[in-house]
């Protein structure tokens, strides 16, 4: 390779890192638009968390053929990724194989591993689409997987194809090119599967197949940059962010629900004969939390539901376990993410435009993107959670909004105020008095 | 069944100087469905005969607030919590049983940061410790050799992780337990939960408790067990729905034990 390769190649790198990193800092950004919440407690059980569902793969197992199937395309892309760092060092100095000369045995180990991943990595995303587009699994054909979220399902594993089998061809050729006659490439590696497809290149000039593994080369690295560089729009995100989000995870149990603070407080001074309504105004803090009770937009809504939001990787398994979505209801788990993350990415457009500020623009994740009916659709049964493979909790959203419809615009469904009504008045949910709640005592 | 039953309250307790081994959280629907009164019936029968001091708070008791919560009605719910932390701990509460799954999980979880820190026991967990203390002998009974399917209530499961002990207890009944498609983790809801018990349900194709109710006569069984008066009523509106009343009972796990001992 000449010196312009490397510098191209350079190029193209800082071009590729840079793009990446100026996404990820807006995707830090609209994150932190959200609500503080405290997620550093009991670090160890958080370790453990990421080290068994995301890392571990854990949650993903409880669908064996997806999980099963999923684990290979996982393993595959972190170990490929070592193969990517010896590209990247060849690429800059313009070496070949760097690696081998140092790592002698396990070398061939690892390209032979490699390859073996490539090839089931190919294997399990062609299942993928199958189950996608012919089998059509139900949670897959659902209504709110329709448009970009259908196709990028696609595209991705289109891309991760594409990728395999240039992997697979830059090896083979490399191959032919090292058992040519006089070898043109020092012998390096082992090939179990590419071995197979080298002789697709017996007959060709040197020179030519020389001029292909080139091509390979720059294809391959060319589409992982173009790869990383897509997850920010793509639900793909989640190979990244299922670290994080599994690590910040509720810990508590499932059916223990956050006690609005701000609520306590003014509950605590209603009950309180002693206190003083004025001194217990809280100091004016141009930082704290606004006033407002539950959520209707995503600013309201904490930091790990918009990490959630941007981790969910649209796989239905939640909608496909919901009681209100198996009985034909409007709500669906997954949309409540999917719909959360699409509002994130529009405020943090307009952010954008607005050098810096959100200007109002008379829209809300409430009404406009999530409607009243599909909120009260929800038992809280916490199925979507449970079923969730990185720990995503749609249920806290769905809360969350309840509690602003309820608490900021009194719109609950009519029976549900009675409901309260009577709690209020006779402290049971039913129009009984408390005066006769040991009755069933002397009933026969 | 003739023999009444023995209900003391806190404040009576409380004038005799005595404090019980443990309090019995009624529930609203335990203390005024009518359903749901039978289940509290058959667990205080069994209190009594296995002579546990227990005591209820009776019309001190007051709704948890975990209809109001679920709804989204935080500030009715903290008024709850605040006004039964007040009563509970005025009486050194320590020790609770409870009978429904939204009070338990209430209680337990729902209650510390408010102030009110107690051991908090749902009643199948409560009957199994009897049991191992070999306080209370179950036999099978009227019940040796039925086939029974356990519903696991969402707020006792998945919510709580408790799969275990009622299931242990019906398997002390020498019955055949079989399990549904979908049980503990995997349970479906009954379609009560999250104040739903409370209003109609939203358009849809199917009401949640006949898709459960089906779940459960897949496997045949002559009992559906529960352990929350919310899947108790829940379920046996599917089974009316399924016209098989006649052949296929809902139970509360509490009513198996207490009648397989003809209490
Ligand atoms: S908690 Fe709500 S959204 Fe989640 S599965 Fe249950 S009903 Fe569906
Ligand atoms: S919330 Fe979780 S289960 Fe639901 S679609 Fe997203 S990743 Fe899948």
């Amino acid at each position: 390779m000449s010196y312009l390769d490397n510098i191209l190649f350079a190029i193209l790198l800082v071009v590729g890192f840079g793009f990446f990193a100026a996404s990820v800092k807006k995707i830090i950004r609209n994150i932190n638009l959200g609500v503080d919440v405290d997620r550093k407690d009991n670090p160890k059980a958080r370790w453990k968390n990421m080290a068994m569902i995301a890392l571990g793969q854990s949650k993903m197992v409880r669908r064996p053929v997806a999980g099963i199937l999923h684990i290979f395309v996982y393993v595959g892309f972190i170990i490929i990724n070592i193969e990517l760092l010896e590209i990247i060092i060849d690429g800059l100095l313009g070496t070949h194989r760097i690696f081998a000369p140092y790592l002698g045995v396990v070398y061939d180990v690892l390209i032979a591993s490699f390859e073996i991943l490539a090839i089931l990595v190919i294997f399990a995303v062609t299942v993928f689409w199958l189950r996608r587009n012919f089998i059509r699994l139900k949670r897959f054909i659902h209504s709110d997987l329709t448009g970009f979220p259908k196709s990028d399902a696609n595209y991705i594993l289109y891309f991760e194809t594409v990728l395999m089998i240039l992997f697979l061809l830059m090896n083979a050729s490399d191959l032919h090119l090292q058992n040519v006659p006089g070898g043109v490439f020092h012998k390096a590696g082992s090939f179990p599967i590419s071995q197979f497809i080298a002789p697709i290149f017996n007959g060709m000039s040197n020179e030519l197949v020389v001029i292909l593994f080139e091509t390979f080369w720059w294809l391959h690295i060319v589409g992982i940059l173009i790869f990383m560089n897509y997850l920010y729009f793509s639900k793909h995100l989640h190979i990244l962010l299922a670290f994080p989000n599994t690590y910040f995870a509720n810990l508590k149990p499932e059916g223990q629900f956050d006690n609005l603070a701000s609520v306590t407080n003014e509950v605590k001074l209603m009950m309180d004969p002693n206190a003083d309504p004025f001194a217990a105004a809280p100091p004016a803090d141009e930082n704290a939390a606004p006033a407002k009770f539950g959520a209707s937009d995503v600013q309201d809504l904490n930091w790990v539901q918009l990490l959630n939001a941007y981790t969910c990787t649209e796989c239905g398994r939640c909608t496909s376990s919901c009681p209100a979505n198996q009985t034909g209801k409007k709500l669906s788990p997954r949309k409540i993410m999917m719909d959360t993350r699409d509002r994130l990415t529009e405020v943090g457009k307009n952010i954008d435009a607005n050098k810096g500020v959100f200007v109002p623009d008379n829209k809300s994740l409430l009404n406009d993107y999530i409607t009243p009916e599909e909120l009260w659709a929800c038992t809280s049964c916490n199925a979507c959670v449970e079923e969730c493979p990185v720990n995503i909790s749609p249920l806290s959203i769905i809360m969350d909004m309840r509690r602003y419809l309820v608490m900021e615009q009194s719109a609950a469904p009519m029976s549900l105020n009675a409901m309260m009504t009577n709690i209020e008045n006779n402290g049971a949910p039913w129009q009984y008095s408390q005066q006769d709640r040991l009755n069933w005592k002397n009933e026969n | 069944m003739s023999e009444s039953l023995v209900v003391p309250t806190m404040a009576e307790m409380l004038a005799e100087g005595k404090q019980p081994e443990v309090l019995f959280w009624v529930g609203c629907a335990g203390s005024f469905d009518d359903r749901a009164k039978k289940i509290t019936k058959a667990f205080v029968r069994i209190l009594n005969r296995t002579n546990v001091s227990f005591a209820v708070l009776g019309t001190e008791e007051s709704c948890t607030g975990d209809p109001a919560k679920r709804a989204g009605n935080e500030f009715l719910f903290q008024m709850q919590a605040m006004m039964n932390i007040e009563v509970l701990n005025a009486y050194e509460a320590k020790k609770i049983v409870t009978a429904c799954p939204h009070c338990f999980n209430t209680l337990k979880n729902e209650y510390p940061e408010l102030g009110g820190n107690y051991e908090v026991i749902h009643h199948t967990e409560f009957l199994k410790s009897l049991i191992d203390d070999g306080r209370l002998t179950v036999e099978g009974g009227q019940f040796k050799g039925k086939k029974i399917t356990f519903h696991d209530p969402c707020y006792l499961g998945r919510a709580n992780k408790v799969y275990e002990a009622p299931r242990d207890l019906i398997q002390k009944l020498d019955v055949e337990l079989v399990e549904m498609k979908r049980s503990k983790a995997n349970g479906l809801c009954c379609g009560a939960g999250g104040a739903q018990m409370f209003k109609d349900a939203e358009p849809g194709n199917k009401e949640v408790n006949v898709l459960r109710t089906e779940d459960a006569l897949e496997v045949k069984p002559d009992i559906i067990a529960a352990g929350c008066p919310f899947c108790n009523t829940m379920l046996t509106d599917g089974i009316k729905h399924e016209h098989k009343e006649g052949e296929v009972k809902v139970m509360d796990v509490a009513e198996l034990i207490a009648n397989a001992q003809d209490l």
